[in-house]
């Protein structure tokens, strides 16, 4: 590289920020195009109704990789970590944490296989670092870079694993979480929660082939310290990005919204805007998903046919909807203490129960007895909510983007399924609710511009996954144009606030410039 | 008796299926002194043809061959043995509007056919052909070999490992991640891809699921199209065919190879128990109280049978005990045998239409088939059943009196479990359950019925000897295929204690009429036993 080179980033989400930090600091000129009024993108909170302030979407999360934080200058934030609070019908709720389980209705065998369980799949996790924390290796062609990575990951497996878990991850890779669990628990209440996360976010059930991968890239994102709730810590990680990027002289534009890339001779040139200003830079960088930037800003007419038609085929559908209320007062859960509600509380009891909720989301309804994950930001951060009121953030599954019977009609049946699924547990709670808001996934893709309202950009299956994601010739964030990168959820490693997709696309990045001097 | 007993036999094998007899025939072949022993009265397992109404034989396990490895047909002979394949052509999916798909056997009349039901999928087929042929010529290169342990540092399995990588490396680049999604997608999405027509979708996507507690959106299904299409009949790769006179003929053929190798075979003499004396198998004690003396054993019968069932704890690894319990090895297949005074109708089809020729379904979409699976896993038979039905005897009229005609329906799903457990009147509702589908499409189809079979997961279990019934001896998932199946480090046919061995499709290559996992077994021993291999080689890319 011989000159400093000038690059737009589309969309402010967090990896694009930290995507945009990171180049700024290699003396680049950076300039950050947000659609939105605010940056941060899911993880940015929003006023739903006057004085009251929820989580984005993303209401709890792990820290961003400790490599990443210390790259950027960061230290960890937030409050402790939460734990997983599993609701009983019965009033024996199990509260599960990073390493250890605990109560009533557990006994000490299952506690015992909990840590041992977390443990495992932690190591498990941990072992496909050298793969999550690089571009995706090319199976063939591969440059030295990449096959480094391989050695590494093959080093990883087999001496940093041992044989016997070695032999053990490459049997439950390939898993389903309805199977693993079976094997390993005889609570099904823990069996529920567990099941819940790994497919929460996904168009996945428990049985489904495959469905321990998505939750080994959770456990991954949350191995370095647990997740906590976003209220407080959301903030303070999207205002610390903007502080740091703006440090670094990057120009942050909010209310700017992209309405194409432009492509001249087969590169990226630059972006129109809205309204008609043309940008011109000499690297675009996308943290849209991967179909908006692909079908939307840089349009088929610039893409070979074939490459068109795999990416309107990755499936991006979201399955997630998000229902923030404000409450007049704190809501009593019944058996829980007021500590407890500062955690985040799911309701799945059974494994069963979650299968079953999915079974819906195949056919395009809406589950009747939903998963529901629950946080109650403003008892950590007070400031989310007028004085002696709460907000209280819900993400429930499986709430199908393509609703058979369109989101302007089911909004309000969903809605009501959720208060009736948490009613039992709070008793009263419809008479707290002062203010709310529901997003359907298709309120998702509107207000945050993600094709298919999908949490992570595209399901994180297999075939969706590593070498293939968003699809293979577009996987080590180059794209078949030039100068067009992508660094959003919908590369590799995939969804979740890790901020590593936007790490490694500007590794990528700098790497690919210097070898073109 | 007593002098049989003292006898010493060099292997013996417990089970005479298909694979179990495939593999004594190879032993046998090479000089070795063998001993098959059955707990049936017939041989065969699930390659069987039985008269159980007067005049008619059903095959009423397995119904049609088209995966057993033509390696074996040749180096054991079996057509001089008396087996004869006819290919079967073509297939139908009714739909219930009245129209149908016909999947004819020429690929001109096939395409049109599908313009018919949507111009795109007609264009889209022939990509679909040339990607499927594609799998499927890298994938047959891989069944009759032994998958790598990669847990060791044996150079074998490092050989082993370097010639599958070799293998892949002859594909492109964009193949080989196609070629691992294709192994990682479920059947729907990954027809989708090709297809946008319900009855088409549903049409290609059904085979998929025959035999698995898995549904057509489950991750893993779309290389079960391999299942379907890399068999061979007469070197036409992808077609099927009745075995003549029942797959009986199959197990038949193949135990008169065994037989004029100087074989033998005992029936309904079950195994109690494999004898092992300090770490090594010496032998099995019948449930008579008979013991037979051999230097190795093998195994025909899936995991949970061998291990929890024919061997004490105390003679196995914890790890092994542990490993079969927690095999995954789903009933969700039922069966029904049924005996026809004539050829039902089908007023779908044009008068003498050769689609009955084939395989007949009455599922028009991904989402009938789809609630099917939810039924099961919520322990229901499938109230609107997949069915492969097969009228056989329009080949083969040995199979039933003149005129007359014998039915085979294969239907998913049926859970071995059921809320409340079996009894026969739920055995029967569930059999009336398949006979309604089936009768919408053929109005005088419950007049002809003269008798019919009906077996559920119980049945199979009982009959045949198959855990809940499952057809594969064990689900065919990416956690229990290649080096996984049955279990990581048990994957090359040696089992935990000396001189005991597997052979069924609980081991690699897994279940269907193929033999592959018998042959497997069969070259392993002999290597131990350092005798010549009398296995044939892969006939690899033809």
């Amino acid at each position: 590289m011989t000159n400093p080179s000038s690059v737009c980033v589309v969309g402010g989400g967090h990896n694009g920020l930290v995507c945009a930090i990171m180049l700024a600091k290699a003396g680049w000129h950076v300039t950050v195009l947000e659609a939105r009024a605010s940056l941060g993108g899911a993880i940015a909170p929003r006023t739903f109704a006057p004085g009251f302030q929820a989580p984005g979407l993303a209401h709890h999360y792990g820290q961003l990789h400790p490599k990443i934080l210390k790259e950027l200058g960061l230290s960890p934030k937030g409050g402790p970590p939460i734990d997983t609070i599993a609701l009983d019908r019965s009033g024996d709720h199990a509260t599960l944490g990073g390493t250890e389980a605990s109560g009533n209705g557990l006994t000490s065998e299952d506690k015992k296989a909990y840590s041992a369980f977390k443990a495992d799949y932690t190591a498990f996790a941990q072992a496909l670092e050298p793969l999550l924390l690089n571009k995706p290796p090319r199976l063939k062609d591969m440059g030295r870079d990449d096959q480094w990575t391989l050695a590494k990951i093959g080093w990883s497996l087999r001496f940093g694993l041992g044989v016997p878990s070695m032999r053990e991850f490459l049997r439950v890779g390939g898993a389903n979480i309805c199977d693993v669990l079976n094997e390993i628990f005889d609570n099904e209440l823990i069996k529920g929660a567990i099941a819940a996360d790994a497919v929460m976010g996904h168009h996945l059930g428990p049985r489904t082939p495959t469905s321990v991968l998505p939750f080994l890239l959770r456990t991954f994102s949350e191995s370095h310290s647990g997740p906590t709730v976003s209220a407080h810590h959301g903030n303070h990680l999207a205002s610390d990005l903007e502080r740091i990027a703006l440090s670094y002289g990057i120009e942050l534009r909010t209310e700017t919204k992209v309405e194409r890339i432009r492509v001249v001779n087969e590169r990226a040139a630059g972006v129109v805007l809205e309204g008609g200003e043309s940008i011109d830079s000499d690297v675009v960088v996308s943290n849209v998903d991967a179909k908006s930037t692909f079908l939307t800003l840089t349009g088929a007419c610039n893409l070979d046919a074939m490459f068109t038609h795999r990416i309107s085929k990755t499936r991006t559908n979201g399955n997630v909807a998000k229902l923030h209320l404000g409450l007049s007062a704190a809501p009593q859960f019944e058996g829980l203490s007021a500590a407890q509600l500062q955690h985040r509380i799911v309701i799945a009891p059974d494994m069963r129960f979650v299968e079953r909720a999915f079974n819906h989301a195949k056919y395009g309804e809406y589950s009747p007895h939903p998963i529901v994950d629950i946080t109650i930001p403003s008892l950590r951060d007070p400031s989310l909510a007028p004085d002696g009121k709460h907000v209280m953030s819900i993400s429930a599954s499986f709430a199908p983007y393509k609703l058979k019977e369109g989101w302007d009609h089911g909004r309000a049946g969903f809605r009501k399924v959720l208060i009736d699924t948490i009613e039992p547990y709070v008793p009263g709670m419809e008479a707290l609710i002062e203010a709310e808001e529901f997003l359907s996934p298709v309120d998702i893709e509107n207000e945050y511009g993600i094709a298919g309202g999908h949490w992570h950009h595209g399901e994180m299956t297999i075939d969706q996954a590593f070498m293939m994601r968003p699809i293979h010739g577009t996987a080590q964030y180059d794209t078949p144009v030039k100068d067009l990168f992508l660094c959003g959820a919908s590369a590799h490693p995939g969804g979740g606030v890790t901020g590593i997709p936007g790490w490694n696309a500007a590794k990528r990045i700098l790497s690919l410039h210097q070898e073109r001097g | 008796m007593n002098s049989r007993s003292r006898k010493e036999y060099d292997v013996v094998v417990i089970g005479a299926g298909h694979n179990g007899l495939t593999n004594a025939a190879f032993l046998a072949k090479s000089g070795l002194d063998v001993l098959v022993v059955e707990k049936n009265d017939h041989i065969g397992g699930a390659t069987v043809s039985r008269e159980l109404y007067s005049g008619w034989k059903y095959s009423n396990c397995s119904y049609v061959c088209s995966l057993f490895r033509p390696e074996i047909y040749q180096a054991l002979d079996l057509g001089r043995h008396g087996l004869e394949v006819v290919p079967l052509q073509g297939g139908i999916t009714f739909k219930q509007d009245g129209d149908f798909y016909g999947n004819y056997h020429h690929h001109e009349v096939r395409r049109r056919e599908i313009a018919r039901h949507s111009q795109r999928d007609a264009d889209a087929v022939i990509r679909f052909d040339a990607d499927l042929m594609k799998w499927c010529r890298l994938i047959r290169g891989l069944l009759m070999r032994t998958p790598p342990d990669p847990g060791t540092f044996k150079p074998r399995d490092f050989m082993e490992l370097a010639f599958l990588l070799k293998k892949f490396y002859e594909l492109s680049e964009s193949q080989l991640y196609e070629f691992i999604r294709f192994f990682t997608m479920s059947i729907a999405e990954y027809l989708e891809e090709y297809f946008e027509s319900d009855v088409v979708l549903a049409h290609y996507s059904g085979g998929s699921i025959i035999g698995t507690g898995l549904g057509v959106y489950s991750p893993g299904t779309a290389y079960v199209l391999l299942h379907h299409a890399m068999g061979d009949v007469d070197g036409s790769v992808g077609s099927w065919g009745f075995a003549k006179g029942g797959m009986g003929s199959v197990s038949g053929a193949i135990a008169s190879a065994y037989q004029s190798f100087g074989g033998e075979i005992r029936t309904s003499a079950e195994v109690r128990s494999i004898d092992v004396q300090s770490g090594q198998a010496q032998g099995v004690v019948l449930d008579s109280g008979e013991t037979i003396r051999a230097r190795q054993v093998v195994s025909n019968l899936d995991v949970k049978r061998t291990y929890l069932g024919i061997m004490e704890s105390k003679d196995l690894p914890d790890e092994v005990i542990k490993r079969a319990k927690n095999y995954k090895i789903r009933g969700s297949s039922g069966k029904l045998n049924i005996a026809l005074d004539g050829m039902p109708e089908f007023p779908a089809l044009p008068k003498g239409s050769p689609l009955t020729l084939g395989h007949m379904h009455f599922s028009d979409s991904l989402e009938r088939l789809e609630r099917a699976y939810d039924d099961w896993k919520d322990q229901r038979w499938s109230t609107d059943p997949y069915t492969d039905t097969l009228i056989p005897t329009q080949f083969d009229p040995s199979m039933a009196p003149p005129g007359k005609h014998m039915m085979t329906v294969f239907v998913q799903y049926c859970p071995a479990d059921i809320e409340g457990g079996w009894t026969d009147e739920k055995r029967d509702a569930f059999g009336q359950t398949v006979i309604d589908q089936i009768s919408e499409y053929s109005p005088n189809f419950k007049d002809l019925i003269l008798h019919t079979e009906i077996r559920t997961p119980r049945e199979l279990e009982a009959e045949v000897g198959l855990t809940e019934g499952n057809i594969f001896q064990g689900e065919l998932t990416l956690d229990q295929l290649l080096f996984n199946r049955p279990f990581p480090g048990y994957a090359q046919y040696r089992g935990p204690v000396r001189n005991m061995y597997m052979c069924g499709s609980t081991t690699h290559p897994g279940g269907g009429v193929m033999g592959a996992p018998g042959v497997n077994a069969a070259r392993e021993i002999l290597k131990d036993l350092k005798r010549t291999d009398t296995t044939p080689e892969d006939f690899g890319d033809d």
